[in-house]
C-alpha cells in the first residue's frame, strides 16, 4: 500500500482555462524521497498543496495510507509539511514552534518536553529553543522548519522548495544535511523543486513536470539518461541535451558524449564541428559551434569536455557521438522511441 | 541643492505645518492654562489669578465626577465593543464572496458620513416617538404601543446608546486597520498552522491574534482619542442629560465654559484630558517605536 497516491488528479484555477495539473496519477514508495521538478508555472506546487489539503482538487482522488482524503482537512491528513518561506510563528519562541503541533494535536502535555527535545537533538537545534525565529539564521530557521515536522512523527513530510531561499553556499551544506536527515528518519517524502541539481542529487525518484502534466516518473538515471520526451531531455543537464532534427526523428545527445573523435571508440556517428565559443568552468570546459557540412550543416550543439586545450576559436574539428549514446524520439509526439542506426554525414 | 543643504528652504517648507501648530493647537492650549487659574467669564473683561480654585471647585461638583466616569466607560466600552466586532468583521471580509465589495462599502459608510450627520440619524432612530427600534419591538408584540423603551430618556439606556453610538462609528476605521494586518500576514502561516492540525479558533487566537497585536494597539490607541476627545455624540443625541447621566468631560467643558459662560472653569475641566491622553500618546510613540524595529 502506497503512503501517498493520486489518481487522475486534476486543478483547474478558472474555468475554461488550461488546467494547473492535469490528470496526475503517480504512487510513492515506502521510505522513498520522490521529488517533484518542474520549470516555475509547472504545477508542481499546486500538485504538492492538494496532497496537503491546502487545495482543493477540482477532479481525481488523493489517498494517504490507502484511504481516499479528497475531503480531509490538513490537519485530518496527519501530514506534515516544510514551506518555502519556513513559516515559523514569530512571536512563539523555538521550542514553542516545535510543540505547536503538539498542542494543536492534543497530545498530552507531559510528553511535550521529550518530544521537542528529541527533535531538536535530531537537527541539532537544541541550544536554540528559547530564541525567537527572527534571531535566527536562514539554515537554523529551516532546521526549526524540519523540527516542526518531524515532532509529530507524520506518515508522510512535505517540503516545498525548502532550500530556495538560502544562499548558494549554505544550500549545498542544507541539502546534505536534508539526505542524512531522511535516512535517518525514513520517512517518505515528497520534495519540490525547480532545481534539477537538488532533484538529481537528493531524489530516489524524479517526476518531471511541466504544464501540469507528468513527462516522466523514473530514478535520476533514468530520467538523465533515458529522458521519456524532448522536453525532459532540454530540462535536465547544463547545458541540455543536444536536439536535432532529422528526417522524420529527433536526435538527442548529451553535450558530454560529444567529443573530439579521437578519443571515441567503437560505434560512432561523427561530425565536423566549428568552434565558436569556449567556456572555462573550472573543472570542465563547454564548446558550443555549428555543425559544418552533412545532415545537420549549420546546426549549434555543445560539448562538455575535461579539457578544451588543442581546440581553438573559430577552428573546424573532427567530433564524433557513441552510438550507442544517441537517443531518438518522434518529431510529432516527440516522445522516445527505439534507437536505430543513423549517419550524420 | 537638496533641502538638507539649504536650511532656509527647510525652514519655508515647514513653516505652514510649525505656524498650524503654533496657532491652532498651542495657542488654544496655553490660554486653557491660563484661564483654569483665572476667574476668567464670558463678557468679564477683568482676571485674577484665582490658584487651583477652579480645580478644587470641579473637584467638588457631582457632574464633573459623573462625566470623568462617563468619558471611561463610553471610552473603554465602545473599544472593547469595536474590536470584537471589527475582528469578526475583518475575518469574514478577507475571504472572497459574491458580494464582498458591497459589503465592505456598507462597512465603511460610518466613518465616511460626517459626525454630526451619523449622530442626528441615531437620534431619530432612538427618538421617543418616533423611534424606528421602538416601532419594531412594538409590531413584533415585544411591547405595547406607546410602553417602548425610551432609549435616550432613562439614564442607563442613554449611556448604552451613546456607547454603541461610538462603537457604530469607530467600527469601520478598526475593520479597515485589522483587514489590512491580516492582509499582511503571509498566507503560509495559517496554511502551516493548518497542516500542523490548528483548527479555527487555535489558528486564530494562538497564531494570529498575537502576531495582529501590534496592529490592533494602534486601531484602540486611534480609537480610545477619537471617543475619550469627540463631544458631538453625546451632544446631539443626549446634550448630556438626562440629569447629567450621559455627560463626558468635552460636552461638560462646553455646556460650563461656553453656555455657562465660566471660562475658567471650563477650561479647567478640559484640561483634566491632558493626563490620559498624554499616556495615549506615549503608548502610540512605543507601538510605532517596535513596529520601526521589528
Amino acid at each position: 500500500m502506497a503512503v501517498v497516491e493520486t489518481r487522475d488528479l486534476t486543478k483547474v484555477f478558472k474555468e475554461g482555462a488550461l488546467g494547473a495539473v492535469n490528470s496526475v496519477s503517480l504512487e510513492t514508495r515506502e521510505g522513498e524521497f520522490l521529488v517533484f521538478l518542474g520549470p516555475s508555472g509547472s504545477g508542481k506546487t499546486t500538485l504538492l498543496r492538494m496532497i496537503a489539503g491546502l487545495e482543493a482538487p477540482t477532479s481525481g482522488d488523493i489517498l494517504i495510507g490507502g484511504r481516499v482524503v479528497n475531503d480531509l482537512t490538513p490537519r485530518e491528513r496527519r501530514i506534515a509539511m516544510v514551506f518555502q518561506s519556513y513559516a515559523l510563528y514569530p512571536h512563539l519562541s523555538v521550542y514553542k514552534n516545535i510543540a505547536f503541533p503538539l498542542k494543536a494535536q492534543k497530545i498530552k502535555k507531559e510528553l511535550h518536553q521529550a518530544k521537542v527535545e528529541w527533535a531538536a537533538a535530531l537537527l541539532g537545534i537544541g541550544a536554540l529553543l528559547e530564541r525567537k525565529p527572527r534571531e535566527l539564521s536562514g539554515g537554523e530557521r529551516q532546521r526549526v522548519a524540519l523540527a516542526r515536522a518531524i515532532v509529530r512523527e507524520p506518515a508522510v513530510f512535505l517540503l516545498d522548495e525548502p532550500l530556495s531561499n538560502l544562499d548558494a553556499k549554505l544550500r549545498a551544506s542544507a541539502r546534505e544535511e536534508l539526505e542524512r536527515f531522511h535516512r535517518r528518519v525514513g520517512t517518505t517524502t515528497i520534495y519540490v523543486t525547480h532545481d534539477q541539481v537538488e532533484a538529481m542529487a537528493m531524489g530516489d525518484r524524479v517526476l518531471v513536470l511541466n504544464k501540469g502534466v507528468v513527462h516522466q516518473l523514473g530514478t535520476p538515471t533514468e530520467v538523465y539518461d533515458h529522458p521519456a520526451d524532448t522536453f525532459v531531455a532540454a530540462f535536465l543537464g547544463s547545458p541540455p541535451m543536444n536536439l536535432v532534427e532529422l528526417a522524420e526523428h529527433i536526435v538527442g545527445f548529451r553535450p558530454e558524449h560529444l567529443r573530439p573523435a579521437a578519443s571515441v571508440t567503437g560505434d560512432a556517428v561523427s561530425l565536423r564541428l566549428r568552434v565558436e565559443n569556449i567556456e572555462y568552468l573550472g573543472a570542465e570546459w563547454i564548446v558550443s559551434g555549428s555543425v559544418g557540412g552533412g545532415r545537420l550543416d549549420g546546426k549549434k550543439v555543445f560539448s562538455r569536455l575535461t579539457s578544451a586545450q588543442g581546440l581553438a576559436l573559430e577552428g573546424t574539428y573532427d567530433f564524433a557521438v557513441p552510438q550507442r549514446e544517441l537517443r531518438f524520439f518522434d518529431r510529432s509526439t516527440e516522445k522516445r522511441v527505439a534507437p536505430r542506426a543513423v549517419s550524420l554525414q | 541643492m537638496g533641502a538638507a543643504q539649504s536650511p532656509a528652504l527647510g525652514a519655508v517648507m515647514l513653516a505652514p505645518a510649525v505656524l498650524y501648530i503654533l496657532l491652532l493647537v498651542a495657542g488654544p492650549f496655553l490660554l486653557a492654562i491660563f484661564y483654569a487659574f483665572s476667574d476668567a467669564r464670558i463678557g468679564n473683561t477683568e482676571l485674577h489669578f484665582v490658584g487651583l480654585e477652579n480645580f478644587r471647585s470641579i473637584l467638588q461638583s457631582r457632574s464633573f465626577r459623573i462625566a470623568v466616569r462617563n468619558s471611561f466607560v463610553f471610552t473603554i466600552g465602545s473599544q472593547i465593543v469595536v474590536i470584537i466586532v471589527s475582528s469578526i468583521l475583518a475575518i469574514v471580509l478577507e475571504k472572497p464572496f459574491r458580494g464582498r465589495g458591497v459589503i465592505r462599502f456598507l462597512v465603511l459608510l460610518p466613518w465616511v458620513a460626517p459626525i454630526a450627520l451619523g449622530a442626528i440619524g441615531w437620534k431619530w432612530i432612538l427618538d421617543s416617538i418616533y423611534s424606528v427600534i421602538s416601532w419594531v419591538l412594538v409590531a413584533l408584540h415585544l411591547y405595547k404601543p406607546f410602553s417602548a423603551p425610551m432609549w435616550l430618556g432613562e439614564p442607563h439606556l442613554a449611556i448604552a446608546s451613546v456607547l454603541l453610538v461610538h462603537s457604530w462609528r469607530l467600527i469601520p476605521f478598526s475593520t479597515v486597520i485589522l483587514l489590512a494586518g491580516r492582509t499582511a500576514i503571509p498566507k503560509d502561516i495559517p496554511e502551516a498552522a493548518a497542516v500542523d492540525g490548528a483548527g479555527f479558533w487555535r489558528t486564530e487566537f494562538l497564531i494570529l491574534l498575537p502576531m495582529m497585536m501590534p496592529i490592533i494597539s494602534v486601531a484602540v490607541l486611534f480609537g480610545t482619542i477619537f471617543t475619550f476627545t469627540d463631544m458631538t455624540v453625546v451632544y446631539i443625541l443626549t446634550a448630556g442629560g438626562p440629569f447629567d447621566s450621559t455627560q463626558v468631560l468635552p460636552s461638560l467643558a462646553f455646556t460650563v465654559g461656553i453656555q455657562g459662560s465660566d471660562l475658567a472653569a471650563g477650561a479647567a475641566i478640559s484640561l483634566s484630558l491632558v493626563p490620559l491622553l498624554v499616556i495615549v500618546a506615549y503608548l502610540m510613540l512605543r507601538v510605532a517605536h517596535r513596529a520601526e524595529v521589528t
